[in-house]
């Protein structure tokens, strides 16, 4: 069963559907959400949030606005980022630093990865810190190309070539 | 269109970033509908954002579905929030107590008043039978002393006629002579007229000498029949003139009322 088809069973209210979708994309949204909260029990919590928000809003997507990944990825930064904001995370993150991965790769580093996903290291492996800054703003913050060109000062058509560039590198250690 | 040209602009990994605009957005998707390289292409860019993100989440565990399903199920049996038009009963209650304890409060302010002015009245009637007791007190003692007087055995009682001007009157003179002083009594006079009071004398006959012993005023049935005059003069004999008001020096004698001498 295509991905297509089962977005549009999960929208006719397919718990079975959204259940299967939940599997293919629950572990990806969780991740999203650890690199911007830094917070495992809190992630998990705003995981499941995310999820019942997007049963609630299935009706909302549509094709038109971009692929069904991209509308997860969207809700969980938006949730992760107003949980960041909100006071009592500030409360609790105090000291945390906000660099892009290092956090995550440290932790990741020193377990050892599941058999049926690569380590971060290596999807990451050869990434320079100008691509992590790129991809963190673009992927994980929600910029736009031309928040990112403000915020780094360089070109819009830089910020498309430098990300392409960026996630060539991750495809290749991939081998996508 | 040159697709490879397209696809290394950069724009699918944008687009499946989400940072396009709604047009931008558009114009993708029919590209990918029409050229399956792209689509290919937008979908091994995704693959490669899965494998970062699901890298991303480390040893996580994302929570199991079924943590997710009660609340799933929950949210399907959401009922739309009517707007509750309940009616306020506490305010209701609030100003009907208000009200009331209000309207309580004027009552009791009236009775109160009312209550005030019976406390007056009754202060006032209890005021008015203190003055006539001790009214009526004052004429028992007098009465008391008139009689202890007329019982003393030193009281001589002198009868006075009706003389000419009036042959009917009649008055009585009860005289002491140890706390030296007469009691006159008036019953038996007619009522004067107005601007006239009568007037006792004191006589000594020979020679004919009158002494004022008082001007009786007020005399009538509803006035004085009672006045207590003192009288240290050796008298023979007493008489009763009509005078005009205050009295006068000597008496008018035409106006000779009664008289009567002490001599038995």
């Amino acid at each position: 069963m295509d991905t297509n088809t089962l977005i549009t069973q999960f929208q006719n209210g397919s718990v079975q559907a959204f259940e299967k979708l939940y599997e293919m994309y629950g572990q990806n949204i969780l991740g999203v959400i650890n690199v911007i909260l830094k917070d495992e029990v809190r992630s998990q919590e705003i995981c499941q949030d995310v999820f019942v928000k997007v049963w609630k809003n299935a009706s909302q997507y549509n094709a038109s606005k971009g692929r069904f990944f991209t509308w997860l990825l969207n809700i969980a930064r938006n949730a992760a980022i107003d949980e960041l904001r909100s006071k009592s995370h500030k409360q609790q993150q105090k000291n945390l630093s906000t660099d892009y991965f290092v956090d995550i790769l440290e932790t990741e580093e020193a377990d050892t990865p599941s058999l049926d996903s690569i380590g971060l290291s290596k999807v990451l492996n050869g990434l320079k810190d100008k691509c992590r800054e790129i991809i963190s703003l673009l992927y994980f913050k929600g910029y736009t190309q031309k928040e990112v060109s403000e915020t780094l000062d360089i070109p819009l058509g830089t910020v498309k070539t430098r990300n392409r560039n960026c996630i060539a590198q991750i495809r290749k250690n991939c081998d996508l | 269109m040159d697709i490879e040209k397209y696809i290394a602009s950069g724009i699918l990994e944008l687009y499946v970033a989400g940072s396009l605009s709604e047009s931008e957005n558009l114009e993708v998707l029919h590209n990918a509908q029409q050229y399956p390289r792209i689509q290919e292409e937008i979908e091994k860019i995704e693959q490669a954002l899965l494998q970062l993100t699901e890298a991303s989440s480390g040893s996580l565990k994302k929570p199991a579905f079924e943590t997710i399903i009660p609340n799933v199920q929950e949210s399907e049996k959401v009922i739309p929030l009517k707007p509750e038009h309940k009616t306020p009963w506490g305010t209701y209650v609030g100003w009907a107590a208000a009200l009331f304890f209000g309207v309580g409060l004027f009552w009791f302010y009236n009775q109160n008043q009312d209550l005030e002015n019976t406390i007056q009245v009754t202060k006032q009637n209890i005021k008015i039978l203190n003055d006539t007791v001790s009214a009526l007190e004052t004429a028992v003692t007098d009465t008391q002393k008139v009689l202890q007087m007329l019982r003393d055995q030193n009281t001589k009682v002198v009868d006075l006629g009706g003389q000419i001007v009036a042959p009917e009157a009649y008055a009585k003179v009860y005289w002491n002579q140890e706390p030296q002083k007469v009691i006159v009594d008036t019953q038996g006079l007619p009522e004067p007229p107005d601007g006239y009071d009568y007037q006792i004398w004191s006589l000594t006959l020979e020679p004919l000498t009158p002494t004022s012993l008082g001007v009786l005023s007020d005399v009538g049935q509803d006035g004085e029949q009672l006045f207590e005059l003192p009288n240290t003069n050796a008298s023979e004999a007493f008489g009763i003139t009509l005078e005009p008001d205050g009295g006068s020096e000597t008496p008018t004698l035409e106006q000779l009322y009664t008289l009567g001498t002490t001599a038995p």
